[in-house]
């Protein structure tokens, strides 16, 4: 098989690309970016929160230069909020204002049913693309640069508008019953996320390139904090990295996340805190634990774990 | 390598990985657009468009190792030629390769090897040229022949290992063998213990093409014989597969009934709804609102025999019923034996085999006395048997010609929706020795026997799926 050699390159491009605009990628999260452009799928991304998967489509757009739309999903999200909707008023005002101008149309007709004739023969004036409300998917389509669509959170929305999904992402298109098929002007970027709360449909999987992000490796982890809290020193990412992996050992109930130990770098840099030490962890183990029971677990921990992290740190 | 791929995804399926033909084709695209070069790429490629949850991925990532590890085997071959190249004088490969080709004498400038390999099968002259890649390309060649990918089961091993040596030519290098001992004892030697190095690397490959494609019939069969297999009388080993089923029809049975709950029944108009949401346009009924009807999640009172040869089915029952989270909104499980207690913290609190030691230290090892226990029942727990609940009994109603007490049955069977009773014996023995299920039957609605996980599967689906 013979091909273009920078295939590794241009998903090494990726991660630089994305890089510059402060997201750090693991390699899998580049290939998936490469791929969806070049096949032209969606990408489905699930993973714990807080890992970054808002965030990557946000460094997505920002890269290449394209409009976001998001669409946040919810219980009870339907077709009128999701794709499109008719201006009911627009339609009636419309009606009242073209009143006058409907009779001279129709003043020469005879009889009612030469009347109808005729008003059929202007065809569906109210019934065009001037009265339809386009909702972000249907403006993703519309988009005449391209865009990132982002359908965010898609396990809240009810299993029936997955069904709605399925024909924006396999053929990119939307069917409207007055107008007809409408076609992507240029073909989205899709990402679509999920936090797992229920299993999506097969139909949904089988559209998309499934990637999964987890809890990134160490030095990955310090790379993000590095980019994100810049202030942050070399010996404090560090430190700071490692006791939060070891955190993420333990039995909590909800383990932190990156944009968990992004916000504590930050809390620890305005705190002015040099290098961790377990006062200044215990003060500050709220930001990281969103639980009462969580903490309760990790606080007797603290110490050792401290001690362990700066280990760890001054090797590292 | 198109058709590497092909066999890939067969692999794959193997494995447990759904690969259907839309995602195959995105795999084609995929790495059409990567290329082979790099391996890790081409794994990530593959896990994104083939693997659909966190499962999958690592199951494919296994069989990907796996599977492109048989692209290594030739290096095995090394191995094996090693001890024999010590004593070869300067047969490279690339002199070799010609000889081998042409079957010419001369330029091989061994001992002699290029005057003997006149007039010798290509195998055998591709053993004593040991020229690795001829070699490995001839028994990929043979594999496709023998349609190794067919393979299916472990005792077909045999039987593709000769037809990949047959493909091979294995006849006529006997015959070169042979001819060589009389003629040329030394390098029948050689070409012998050749011959059983490649035998080897046939096993091998054959081995591993089972492990790649075969595993899915496997398990499917073992599943088969397992899912058939009587409950009370499995070995060690069994136990623990069996509680994988087990967790596998839980999962099933989860996916088929915790469907939403409401559906709507059109024809009955909800006056009142209708009315509230068309006060915008002065009552006129502009939106219609039906009536929908609730459907109850399943209320389970477990009642369970741990005696004797009862447990083990109780044991997977109650494993069976704690899993169904999802399905049924509340379960209230009971042991008894000689006595009867509530399990229900105990099993939602521990591991399944923690839980069941623990149930057992409480009431088992005791001869099973169903009077006193419904008698426990009825006095303490009489009041949680409502009109929602299906009330199960799993046992084998043997009573030890104490009194069986019928009649409580009968009062619960009155207060519940349902009452089952499982019964892990066949209806054969019912009614005989100091069996009682005759006496009881009579106030349940529903009597099954109860033996293999198949028939547990059917009692419990028929149970949830009477709420439906």
């Amino acid at each position: 098989m013979t091909h273009q050699l920078p295939s590794s390159d241009a998903v090494a491009a990726v991660t630089a690309g994305l890089a510059s605009v402060g997201y750090i990628a693991s390699r899998q999260i580049a290939t998936a970016i490469y791929l969806a452009e070049r096949i032209e799928k969606p990408i489905l991304v699930e993973g714990p929160a807080g890992v970054g998967k808002t965030e990557l489509a946000k460094a997505l757009a920002q890269w290449r230069g394209l409009k976001m739309l998001r669409m946040q999903c919810y219980e009870g999200l339907d077709e009128a909020k999701a794709l499109y909707e008719w201006k009911y008023a627009k339609q009636l005002l419309y009606t009242q204002i073209l009143k006058d101008k409907l009779g001279e149309v129709l003043g020469g007709a005879e009889t009612l049913a030469a009347a109808l004739n005729r008003l059929h023969d202007f065809g569906d004036v109210f019934f065009s693309k001037e009265f339809v409300e386009p909702r972000p998917l249907l403006q993703a389509l519309q988009q005449q640069d391209g865009c990132v669509l982002l359908v965010d959170e898609i396990d809240k929305a009810d299993a029936e508008f997955e069904s709605l999904l399925l024909e924006i992402l396999s053929d990119y298109q939307v069917s409207i019953p007055e107008l007809g098929t409408i076609s992507a002007a240029v073909k989205p970027l899709v990402l679509l996320t999920s936090n797992g709360e229920r299993d999506l449909s097969d139909a949904l999987k089988r559209r998309c390139l499934h990637l999964h992000i987890g809890f990134p490796e160490q030095k990955l982890e310090e790379r993000i904090v590095e980019s994100r809290v810049p202030g942050a020193s070399k010996a404090l990412r560090a430190q700071l990295v490692s006791f939060i992996n070891q955190l993420r050992t333990l039995d909590l109930k909800k383990l932190p996340s990156v944009s968990e130990t992004v916000d504590w770098a930050r809390v620890l840099v305005l705190l002015q805190a040099g290098e961790l030490d377990h006062q200044t962890v215990k003060d500050t183990l709220n930001v990281l634990l969103k639980y009462e029971t969580d903490i309760e677990t990790a606080l007797p921990q603290v110490t050792t774990l401290v001690a362990k992290a700066r280990g760890d740190g001054s090797f590292g | 390598m198109r058709a590497e791929l092909h066999r890939f995804f067969r692999a794959a399926r193997g494995a447990g990985v759904r690969v259907s033909p839309a995602e195959s084709i995105d795999a084609m695209r995929a790495v059409a657009d990567l290329g082979f070069t790099d391996r890790e790429l081409l794994r990530d490629a593959l896990l994104l468009t083939l693997a659909k949850s966190q499962d999958e991925k690592q199951a494919l990532a296994d069989c990907f190792d796996l599977f492109f590890s048989h692209a290594g085997l030739p290096s095995a071959q090394d191995n094996d030629n090693e001890a024999l190249e010590a004593n070869e004088a300067a047969s490279s490969d690339a002199a070799a390769e010609p000889a081998a080709a042409s079957g010419a004498p001369g330029n091989a400038g061994g001992s002699g090897a290029g005057a003997m390999s006149q007039g010798l099968g290509e195998l055998s002259a591709m053993l004593l040229s040991q020229d690795r890649n001829a070699l490995a390309a001839a028994l990929a060649n043979a594999a496709s022949a023998a349609s190794l990918p067919e393979i299916r089961y472990f005792t077909q091993r045999g039987l593709y290992s000769k037809r990949i040596l047959d493909a091979l030519g294995v006849e006529r290098l006997r015959d070169d063998l042979s001819r060589l001992t009389t003629s040329h004892p030394a390098e029948a030697e050689r070409l012998a213990s050749a011959l059983d190095g490649l035998r080897d690397n046939v096993r091998d490959m054959v081995s591993q093409a089972l492990l790649l494609y075969g595993r899915e019939e496997a398990e499917n069969l073992r599943h088969e014989i397992l899912r058939n297999a009587p409950l009370a009388r499995l070995d060690r080993r069994q136990v623990e597969e069996m509680q994988l089923l087990i967790r596998a029809i839980a999962r099933r049975l989860r996916e088929r009934y915790s469907k939403p709950r409401k559906r709507q029944r059109r024809g009955h108009l909800d006056v009142r709804k209708t009315l509230r949401r068309n006060a915008a346009w002065g009552g006129v009924p502009f939106l219609t609102a039906w009536k929908r009807r609730h459907r109850d999640r399943p209320q389970i009172v477990a009642l369970c025999d741990v005696s004797g040869s009862v447990a083990q089915v109780s044991d997977f029952f109650l494993l069976l019923i704690h899993s169904l989270h999802e399905v049924v909104d509340e379960v209230r499980s009971f042991a008894f034996s000689g006595h009867l207690i509530e399990v229900s913290d105990i099993l939602e609190r521990q591991e399944p085999a923690a839980a069941m030691a623990e149930i057992m230290s409480k009431v088992g090892f005791g001869s099973s006395d169903y009077g006193r226990s419904l008698q426990d029942f009825e006095k303490g727990w009489l009041s949680i048997v409502t009109p929602k609940t299906t009330v199960i009994i799993l046992g084998d109603a043997r009573t030890n010609k104490l009194e069986p007490r019928a009649d409580i049955v009968r009062r619960i069977g009155e207060r519940a929706k349902r009452l089952v009773w499982l019964n892990p014996e066949g209806r054969m023995a019912w009614g005989w020795g100091d069996s009682e299920m005759p006496r009881y039957a009579p106030f349940c609605n529903l009597v099954r026997q109860c033996a293999s996980a198949k028939q547990l599967e059917r009692a419990v689906s028929d149970i949830v799926g009477a709420y439906q």
